[in-house]
């Protein structure tokens, strides 16, 4: 089962107090997951700490589900940061701002694993 | 020791009533700020020494601050389009200095707000920005509304300083003074803390507040029943009270600069609070992220006439978003080599002009390890700026402010390294000229 969802990303405290420690687990706990409402995460079939992957036609992203039930049904959230950016839409439509809010995205049950700070950059190199 | 009135290098708030108890020049404890705030302050782990390697996948070496300096200035003399991106952690004096070294590079000069508040700098060319300060704002409001931003998240101590909590001067009720409203896609924290929370469908906000103006001009009759997911009647009501406020706010954040619209949502936004200007007082501001991100544009607007995306190459000021914004550079594989500073690309770009960046050399100056460092070339740790050195910034109302040393440290500060990095930069280009 998939969920068809529009994507969203945005500042948390948490992300905030490890901006200057983004090597910690710290930071991998307050930028990687994704946040969706618990109607959605049942659909998925997910349990909060279970993996879900993000893919959108920019990439695609494995992070632990996170549940918020501020979230209306098919909006998911990743904290602004490396896991977030693997999805968002590079095209600034001529303005300088490239999409980080409001992409379509498919968020389906994942066995693989998620990774790293290093590990993500090391895909771009 | 206990420091008083220290002013907090984090977020836009540039809150400055913090006291930091230091002994043996060591932060011990931060009073005051929020978590955020007192996580900074506290510090983190950091870059211990400078350090260099060719290849991006391979390990570094350590090196001197000479070797990184005369290197790095090898690279940005030796290009033809290098890209000099971040600033916003940095205090003016050292923008200053960034300036002038892009004059001298001849590259494109960027920063945070790129990928942030780029697009109210664009709404504000369009529209102008009726605003005001914080003072005025946490004294005479008694309509807050936050749209598209979350600061209970982004800027913790917003509400309690500023805008919905504090008592003051035609509010001194404090909260009981004030009508609270949030627009978003979602319930976030600050919406749970509202009098009225208005979903708002992703990418609908513009016409939202298209229908809101027309309903505030008394042509409510042109709204169809349901706008952006917001049904008419609570678009009515919203209206109404907004023009029964004696001093009306509207903060917006990234939920609009950063969604569907993008600048032309800023546009709208001071639309409406022009519209609301025919009945009472009303002001609208955009909640800046880095401390200092507001700085950035003041400096770079007295030195070159305009605020960020500014292309030297021609020898003079050219500045067009969209074409000289860093991820159009990067998506267009233009640039030929990157310096960051004060700021982290590699974490706040989208995935594919990473990829591109690390295609070129790239400098990282920075205290601290991050995703840029693991793209980088050559890093220069130096001083955190508002803790280990003192100096100007801009609060996101534009009022400057004193930042304090609170620490000793034995980093360089960015100006001292731009400055290394200019006067080398003119030796090869004098000696090659
Ligand atoms: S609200 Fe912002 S400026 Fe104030 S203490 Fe928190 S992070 Fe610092």
């Amino acid at each position: 089962m998939n969920l068809n969802a529009t994507f969203i990303s945005g500042r948390t405290v948490n992300q905030g107090c490890n901006l200057e420690n983004k090597t910690s687990q710290a930071y991998f706990d307050a930028a990687a997951y994704c946040e969706m409402n618990s109607k959605d995460a049942s659909s998925l079939g997910v349990e909060p700490g279970n993996n879900v992957k993000v893919t959108t036609d920019h990439g695609s992203v494995v992070v632990p589900m996170a549940i918020c039930d501020g979230n209306p049904d098919g909006l998911v959230f990743i904290p602004m940061g490396p896991w977030a950016n693997a999805v968002v839409d590079p095209d600034t439509k001529g303005c300088g701002m490239p999409g980080f809010k409001g992409i379509s995205a498919v968020v389906e049950p994942t066995d693989e694993k998620a990774p790293t700070m290093p590990e993500l950059m090391a895909r771009l190199k | 020791m206990i420091i008083k009135d220290v002013l907090c290098p984090f977020c836009g708030c540039l809150c400055d009533d913090l006291a930091v108890e230091v002994e043996n020049n060591k932060v011990v404890d931060v009073k005051h700020a929020c978590k955020i705030g007192a996580s900074k302050i506290m510090g983190h782990d950091r870059i211990k020494a400078p350090m260099m390697r060719d290849d991006k996948n391979g390990e570094f070496r350590e090196v001197s601050y000479d070797e990184a300096i005369n290197e790095s200035a090898k690279i940005l003399a030796n290009s033809k389009r290098p890209l000099l991106y971040g600033w916003a952690s940095g205090l003016c004096e050292m923008m200053a200095k960034g300036i002038l070294l892009n004059e001298e590079v001849g590259g494109i000069i960027d920063n945070t707000a790129s990928v942030c508040h780029g697009p109210s700098v664009l709404g504000v060319h369009e529209k102008g920005l009726p605003t005001g300060t914080l003072g005025q704002f946490a004294n005479r409001a008694d309509l807050v509304v936050f749209w598209g931003c979350n600061p209970v998240q982004a800027h913790p101590r917003h509400m309690s300083r500023y805008s919905v909590f504090n008592k003051g001067f035609f509010a001194s009720k404090g909260r009981r003074s004030r009508k609270v409203v949030v627009f978003d896609v979602r319930k976030t924290d600050t919406a749970e803390m509202a009098d009225e929370y208005v979903q708002v469908n992703p990418g609908e906000d513009y016409i939202v507040m298209s229908a809101l103006r027309a309903i505030i001009a008394d042509k409510a009759d042109v709204v169809p029943d349901s706008v952006g997911g917001v049904p008419k009647e609570k678009l009515v009501e919203l209206g109404e009270a907004m023009k029964g406020a004696k001093y009306g706010m509207v903060y917006f954040g990234m939920g609009l600069t950063q969604s569907r619209g993008k600048y032309k949502n800023i546009d709208n936004a001071v639309s409406l609070i022009t519209e609301l200007n025919a009945h009472g007082k009303h002001s609208i501001l955009p909640m800046r992220g880095h401390y200092n991100v507001t700085g950035f544009g003041q400096v770079c607007a007295w030195e070159t006439g305009f605020a960020n995306a500014v292309d030297m190459s021609r020898g003079i000021p050219y500045y067009n978003p969209g074409e000289t914004c860093s991820n159009d550079l990067l998506m267009r594989e233009e640039i030929d080599s990157a310096m960051i500073i004060a700021g982290d690309a590699g974490a706040h770009f989208p995935a594919q002009s990473i990829a591109r960046m690390s295609k070129v050399p790239v400098i990282q100056v920075d205290p601290f390890h991050n995703p840029t460092t693991e793209m980088a070339n050559i890093v220069i740790p130096t001083k955190v700026s508002g803790v280990e050195l003192e100096g100007t910034a801009y609060r996101m109302d534009s009022v400057s402010l004193r930042m304090r040393k609170l620490v000793d440290v034995d980093f360089p500060s960015d100006e001292e390294v731009l400055d290394k990095i200019i006067a080398k930069v003119r030796e090869i280009k004098g000696a090659s000229s």
